[in-house]
C-alpha cells in the first residue's frame, strides 16, 4: 500500500466496464429516481466535500504536508465565485469556477511558501494563519459580499450556456459533472512525473532532492492544485448546496472534517476520499436517524446528538486502531476476497 | 504626546494574558514532549474537568472535596486514555494519532454535556477582581493571582522532573523512547503519568478560564489560543510554552490596541499566527524546541 | 463491506423519507418543524427558546385541545446551530403534512432558507433577529422578523440612552463605544449607529471583538482611554459575560453598559458573576414567571408532567419567554388565518396570510395572559416586523428586572433605508415587488 494502488485491481474490460455502469446510475438513474431528499441533502454535500478531500488529499496524502487551512480555500473559493458572477457577469459559470479556482490556488501558495521551512504540526498550524486571516478578511471587508448589511451572500443561478441548473437534480448534476471532471483531472496529475515527485517529497525530503526533485516546484504546485480544487468544491458547497455563504460557515471545524475524510477514507488515495466523504456525510444522518426512531420517545434530542457526538468519536478511535489506513484498505481487502484470482496475480 | 502609561498597562495586560496562553499550553507540551502527539482533546479537558469541578461545587460540595474529586475523575481518565487510545496507536504516523485525539475531544465533550448539562455556570473561586492602582496602571489581581498560580505549576513540575525517580524517567523518555525501553523504563507508565499529569493541568486551567469566561462549552474553544504559543515555543519545551504565552500575549494585545485600527480592528485572531510563522521562518522549530534530525 | 451496508441503509433512509413525503395528513393538525440545537456552543439559548415554543403549544393543546379543535404538532431536528445542518433538517421535514411556519432562531440557518420557503411558500418566523430588509413584506412575502429587527433595536437602545439623559437633545457630545462581536451578525448594524450619532451630534466609536471573543483585554483598555459615556454590548455566546468581567477589570460601570438582545439571557450573565450586577439590556419580551400565561404553562403543562425544560428554574428565563411569545404568535397566526380559510389544517400560504394580518393590541395582549409579558404586535402586509415595543432590563445578581417603560424605535426613520436595501434585492433577485396585500405571490 507504499505506493497506493489508484484503481482498484481490475482487469481492463471489467474496469471499463464498471466505469459505464457507474456513470450510468450517477448520471442516469440518480437523477431520474432519486428523490429530491437524496440529492440536496446528502448527494450534494458529499460531492462537494469529496472533491475538497481530493484537493487535500493530494496535498498531505500524496506530498506529505499537513493542512488544517482547508476551509480558508472552501472560502475563497466560494467568495471568487460570487464576486467574478457578479462583477463580470459576460464570463461563464465554468470560466468563474476556473478563475475561482486560481484565486484560490494563488492565496494556497501565498501560504504555502512557510512549508519550504516548516515540517509537520509546526506547518500544520501555521496554516491555521490562513484559517483566520481569511475568515477576518472575508468578515472585514463589505466588498467581497457586496456591501450586503449582514455579510452573507445569495447565490447565483447555476446556468451553463442557457442551461440552468435550478432543480435537486439539476444541482447535483452540475455538481457531479464538475466533480467527474477534476477528479479526472487529478488523476492524470497524479500519473504525471509531478504526481511522483510529490510522492518522493513525501517518503524522503532529503532524498528527492538528492535525485534531483526541484522541492520548492513541488511543493508549492502540491500547495496550489490543492487549494485550486477545494476552492472549486468550495464554490460547489456554496452554490450548488447551500445557496447562501457567511464566513463563519467556513470555520476550524470545517478544516477538520476534511482532514478526517482523508484520514478516514485512507491517505494517498483518490477513491478514499470518495469513500471517507460518503462515511462523513452519511454516517451521522444515519446515526441520528436511528437514534431518533428507537430512543426518540425516551429522550429528548439533546441527548441524543450528545450521545451521538460520543459514538462518532469513539468509531473513529475505533476506526483508526482497527485500520489505519483507511476505508480504502478495508475495501481492497473485501475485493480480493471476492476476486481472489484476481488477488493472486497481483501478488 | 505618546501615552507611555497606557503602553505600559496594555503591556502588562498583555503579558498577563499570555500566561493564561501558557497554562494552556503546557497541557499540550507535556503530551508531544513523551508521546509526539499534538494532543487536540486539551480543550475537551479542559472543559471536562472545569464542568466536573463546578457541578459538584453547586450540588453543595465543599471546594477541596471538588476538587480532590474531580483531580482522581482526570486521572482515572489520563489512565484510560492511554490505554484505550494511545496504547493500541503506537508506531502510527503523528497525523493518525492527531486525528484520534480529534475524536477524543468529541467523546470527552459528549461526555461531560451529557453528564453535567448544557448549562452555563458561575465559577467564583474567590477572587475579587476590582483592579489595583499602581500610580496610575490598573492591574488585574484576579490575572496576577492566576500569574502566581502558573507559576507555581511550573515550578512544581520542574523539582518532579529533576528529582523524582518518575520524572526522571519521563525525562529519558522524552530524549530517547527506544533507549528508554532499552534500559528497562516500562513506557505505557510514563505515558499514564503524562495524561493525568496533562489531566491535573487541564484541571487547573479550566478552573482559571473558567473563572475569567463561565463555564460552558466555549471554555474548550482556548485551546486556539495555546496553539500560536506552541509554535512559537517549540512543541516540546515547558520554557517555550511559558515565554511564547508571554510574547504571544503581549504582542496580541500592542498588535490589536496600535496596529488594529489602520485595518479596522479585530486583527487579534490571526496576528499571533502571523508574528509565530514570521519567527518560525527564522527558526523553524520554535524558539526553544528540539531541533528535527534527519536521518539519511 | 462496511460500505455497501452502509449505502443500503442511505438507500433505506431515502425510500423511507420519500414516503413519509407522501400526503397522509390527517385532516386536523398543523405540524411544527423545529430546528432546534440542544448541543454545541447555543445549546443554553436553544434549549430555552424551544423548551419555550413546546411548552406553549403543549399548554393549547392540553387546555383548549389545539387551535379550534386543530392540533398542533412538531417534531425537532438537532442543528447544533449549523447551516448545513440546518438545511438538511428543513429537507428532511418539510414534505411532512400540514406544515405551518419554520422558526430557526439562527441568523445563518434563516439566510439559507429564504430561497428555499419563497419557493415552497411557507413562512419563515425569525422573531428578533434575522436579515433586516425582510422587514419589507412587498419583497419578502413569506418572512417575519417579527417584533424588532437589527435596526430597529440600534434605534430603540439609543432612544433609551436619550431617555437616560434626559431627552434626544441632550445626547449631543456624549460618547458611546459600540462593542461588536467580529461576525456579519455584529456589523450589521455599524452603519445604523453611524447615521444615528450624526443625526443626533453624539460621538461614536465602534470596536470590534474577535469571534469568539474569549480574551478582549485590548478592546477594554481601548474603551478605557477613550472615557465614554455608555458601551452598548452586541456580543454572542461567550462574548457577553468575558465583556463584562473585563470591564470590571477596568474598572468600567456595568450600568453603564447596554447589551442587546443577543446579550440578554440569565446565560450572558451568570457566568460573569458580580461583574454583571447593574448590567442593562433591551428586550421585547419581559422575563419572570407572575404573567398568567406563565401560571398556566406551570399549572397545566408542567403539573401534567409534560414541561420541556429540565431544569425547571428556568421557567420564566429570557430565552424561555421569547419561545413562549414566540409561541403565541404563531398560534395567533393560525387563530387569525382559521377565521377566514376554516378551522381546518391550513396550508403554509393561507399561514402566511395569518401573520399578515397578526394585529394584537395591547387588549388582546392581556386576554392572551401576557400583559407586561410583551406590548403588542401589528404585522401587515407590507410590514413584516408588526412595530415591537422594547423595554430594558436590569442584572441584580439574582434576576433581571424591568427598569423602563414600553420603548418605541423610530420606525419612520429607517424605513426608507430598509426599503432601499430590499429593492436591491428585489432586482439583484428580478423579484416583483408587491403593490397590495391581496397581490398573488409570484415565484
Amino acid at each position: 500500500m507504499s505506493a497506493a494502488p489508484l484503481t482498484a485491481q481490475l482487469s481492463p474490460g471489467a474496469g471499463a466496464f464498471a466505469i459505464v455502469v457507474g456513470a450510468a446510475i450517477a448520471f442516469g438513474a440518480v437523477p431520474l429516481f432519486g428523490s429530491d431528499y437524496l440529492m440536496d441533502a446528502v448527494l450534494t454535500p458529499f460531492l462537494a466535500l469529496a472533491l475538497a478531500a481530493v484537493g487535500l488529499n493530494l496535498l498531505t496524502g500524496y506530498a506529505g504536508q499537513v493542512s488544517l487551512g482547508s476551509a480558508a480555500f472552501l472560502a475563497v473559493g466560494a467568495y471568487a465565485t460570487y464576486n467574478l458572477h457578479l462583477r463580470l457577469p459576460q464570463l461563464s459559470l465554468i470560466v468563474d469556477l476556473v478563475l475561482a479556482g486560481l484565486v484560490a490556488a494563488a492565496i494556497g501558495i501565498v501560504f504555502g511558501l512557510p512549508s519550504l521551512r516548516l515540517r509537520g504540526f509546526y506547518l500544520a498550524v501555521s496554516t491555521l494563519a490562513a484559517q483566520f486571516f481569511v475568515q477576518w478578511a472575508l468578515t472585514k471587508f463589505g466588498w467581497f459580499s457586496n456591501d450586503n448589511p449582514s455579510g452573507v451572500i445569495d447565490a447565483p443561478v447555476l446556468s451553463v450556456a442557457g442551461v440552468t441548473f435550478t432543480s435537486p437534480a439539476g444541482r447535483y448534476v452540475f455538481s457531479l459533472s464538475v466533480v467527474v471532471v477534476a477528479t479526472f483531472l487529478t488523476l492524470r496529475l497524479l500519473r504525471s512525473q509531478s504526481g511522483r515527485n510529490f510522492i518522493a517529497v513525501r517518503d524522503h525530503e532529503l532524498a528527492a532532492k538528492v535525485i534531483g526533485v526541484p522541492l520548492l516546484r513541488t511543493k508549492l504546485l502540491a500547495f496550489g492544485v490543492s487549494s485550486f480544487l477545494i476552492g472549486i468544491a468550495g464554490a460547489l458547497w456554496a452554490f450548488a448546496y447551500l445557496r447562501t455563504v457567511e464566513p463563519a460557515g467556513f470555520n476550524l471545524d470545517r478544516s477538520f472534517q476534511i482532514l478526517f475524510i482523508i484520514i478516514i477514507g485512507g491517505l494517498a488515495s483518490l477513491r478514499g476520499a470518495f469513500l471517507g466523504a460518503a462515511f462523513i456525510v452519511v454516517f451521522p444522518l444515519i446515526l441520528s436517524r436511528a437514534g431518533a426512531a428507537l430512543l426518540g420517545g425516551v429522550f429528548d434530542s439533546g441527548v441524543l446528538e450528545m450521545s451521538q457526538r460520543i459514538v462518532v468519536g469513539m468509531l473513529i478511535i475505533a476506526f483508526l486502531i482497527a485500520e489505519p489506513r483507511g476505508l480504502i484498505a478495508l475495501w481492497d481487502r473485501l475485493w480480493r476476497v471476492v476476486t481472489r484470482p484476481a488477488a493472486i496475480r497481483n501478488t | 504626546m505618546f501615552d507611555y502609561q497606557f503602553l505600559i498597562e496594555v503591556l502588562v495586560g498583555g503579558l498577563l494574558s499570555g500566561v493564561m496562553y501558557s497554562l494552556v499550553a503546557i497541557g499540550f507540551v507535556l503530551i508531544y514532549k513523551t508521546s509526539g502527539v499534538l494532543n487536540f482533546a486539551q480543550g475537551a479537558m479542559l472543559l471536562f474537568a472545569a464542568l466536573t469541578f463546578v457541578s459538584l461545587v453547586e450540588r453543595a460540595i465543599s471546594f477541596p472535596l471538588a476538587f480532590a474529586i474531580t483531580l482522581a475523575i482526570m486521572v482515572v481518565l489520563g489512565v484510560s486514555v492511554e490505554r484505550a487510545v494511545l496504547r493500541p496507536l503506537v508506531n502510527e504516523p503523528p497525523i493518525t494519532l492527531f486525528m484520534a485525539t480529534l475524536g477524543l475531544s468529541y467523546v470527552i465533550e459528549g461526555a461531560a454535556q451529557l453528564l453535567w448539562g448544557t448549562q452555563v455556570h458561575g465559577l467564583d473561586i474567590g477572587i475579587s477582581d476590582v483592579p489595583l492602582d499602581i500610580a496610575g496602571v490598573f492591574i488585574s489581581r484576579f490575572d496576577l493571582f492566576a500569574a502566581t498560580v502558573a507559576g507555581s505549576l511550573v515550578a512544581l513540575f520542574a523539582l518532579f522532573f529533576r528529582y523524582t525517580r518518575t520524572g526522571l524517567s519521563f525525562r529519558a523518555v522524552a530524549d530517547d523512547p527506544f533507549a528508554a525501553l532499552a534500559v528497562g523504563l516500562r513506557l505505557p507508565r510514563v505515558w499514564a503519568s503524562v495524561w493525568t499529569a496533562s489531566g491535573i493541568v487541564a484541571l487547573v486551567a479550566g478552573l482559571l478560564w473558567g473563572a475569567r469566561l463561565g463555564v460552558q462549552f466555549s471554555l474548550s474553544l482556548v485551546v486556539l489560543k495555546a496553539l500560536p504559543v506552541l509554535v512559537l515555543g517549540g512543541f516540546d519545551s515547558i520554557a517555550g510554552a511559558i515565554i511564547g504565552g508571554l510574547l504571544i500575549g503581549a504582542i496580541e494585545k500592542l498588535a490589536e490596541v496600535y496596529v488594529g485600527p489602520l485595518f479596522g480592528g479585530g486583527i487579534e485572531a490571526w496576528a499571533a499566527y502571523v508574528v509565530a510563522l514570521v519567527l518560525l521562518l527564522v527558526r523553524p522549530s520554535g524558539l526553544f524546541g528540539q531541533k528535527l534530525v534527519e536521518r539519511v | 463491506m462496511i460500505k455497501s451496508r452502509y449505502l443500503r441503509v442511505a438507500f433505506a433512509a431515502a425510500v423511507a423519507s420519500v414516503l413519509a413525503a407522501a400526503p397522509a395528513a390527517r385532516a386536523d393538525e398543523q405540524f411544527f418543524p423545529l430546528q432546534s440545537y440542544r448541543v454545541g456552543p447555543y445549546a443554553a439559548g436553544g434549549t430555552g427558546f424551544f423548551g419555550g415554543f413546546i411548552d406553549y403549544l403543549n399548554l393549547i393543546n392540553i387546555r383548549d385541545g389545539g387551535v379550534n379543535g386543530v392540533k398542533l404538532t412538531w417534531d425537532e431536528g438537532e442543528t447544533q446551530y449549523e447551516v448545513e445542518r440546518g438545511v438538511e433538517v428543513y429537507e428532511r421535514l418539510k414534505g411532512r403534512p400540514g406544515v405551518a411556519a419554520w422558526n430557526p432562531l439562527s441568523v445563518g440557518i434563516a439566510y439559507a432558507m429564504i430561497d428555499r420557503i419563497t419557493k415552497d411558500k411557507v413562512p419563515l418566523i425569525t422573531i428578533n433577529h434575522g436579515r433586516t430588509d425582510s422587514t419589507d413584506g412587498r419583497v419578502f412575502p413569506y418572512v417575519f422578523p417579527l417584533l424588532l429587527n437589527p435596526y430597529s433595536e440600534t434605534s430603540g437602545i439609543v432612544n433609551y440612552i436619550a431617555s437616560r439623559e434626559g431627552g434626544v437633545d441632550k445626547l449631543k457630545d456624549k460618547k458611546i463605544v459600540v462593542l461588536y462581536h467580529g461576525s456579519p451578525y455584529g456589523k450589521e448594524t455599524i452603519p445604523i449607529y453611524k447615521l444615528l450619532a450624526d443625526k443626533y451630534q453624539f460621538s461614536l466609536e465602534q470596536i470590534e471583538v474577535p469571534h469568539p471573543g474569549n480574551e478582549q483585554q485590548s478592546q477594554w483598555l481601548s474603551i478605557r482611554r477613550a472615557k465614554p459615556d455608555y458601551v452598548v454590548l452586541r456580543g454572542w455566546g461567550v462574548m457577553n459575560p468575558v465583556a463584562l468581567k473585563t470591564a470590571q477589570k477596568v474598572g468600567f460601570p456595568a450600568d453603564h453598559i447596554i447589551g442587546n438582545v443577543w446579550s440578554n439571557s440569565e446565560e450572558d450573565v451568570i457566568p460573569a458573576g458580580d461583574a454583571a450586577k447593574g448590567y442593562i439590556a433591551i428586550t421585547t419580551q419581559a422575563s419572570g414567571e407572575q404573567y398568567p400565561v406563565l401560571q398556566e404553562v406551570i399549572k397545566t403543562v408542567y403539573g401534567a408532567g409534560k414541561g420541556n425544560l429540565d431544569d425547571k428554574k428556568r421557567i420564566g428565563s429570557v430565552y424561555h419567554n421569547l419561545g413562549i411569545v414566540n409561541g403565541i404568535l404563531n398560534v395567533e397566526a393560525i387563530r387569525i388565518a382559521q377565521a377566514k380559510f376554516g378551522k381546518r389544517t391550513l396550508t403554509g400560504d393561507e399561514v402566511r396570510w395569518g401573520f399578515e394580518h397578526l394585529q394584537l393590541d395591547p387588549a388582546r395582549v392581556e386576554a392572551l395572559g401576557a400583559k407586561d409579558l410583551f406590548h403588542s404586535i401589528n404585522v401587515t402586509w407590507d410590514n413584516h416586523e408588526g412595530d415591537g415595543r422594547v423595554t430594558f432590563q436590569q442584572w441584580d445578581g439574582g434576576k433581571w428586572k424591568v427598569v423602563s417603560g414600553w420603548i418605541a424605535p423610530d420606525w419612520a426613520f429607517l424605513r426608507p433605508i430598509i426599503e432601499k436595501s430590499a429593492a436591491a434585492y428585489a432586482k439583484e433577485h428580478g423579484i416583483k415587488v408587491r403593490t397590495s396585500g391581496d397581490d398573488p405571490v409570484s415565484n
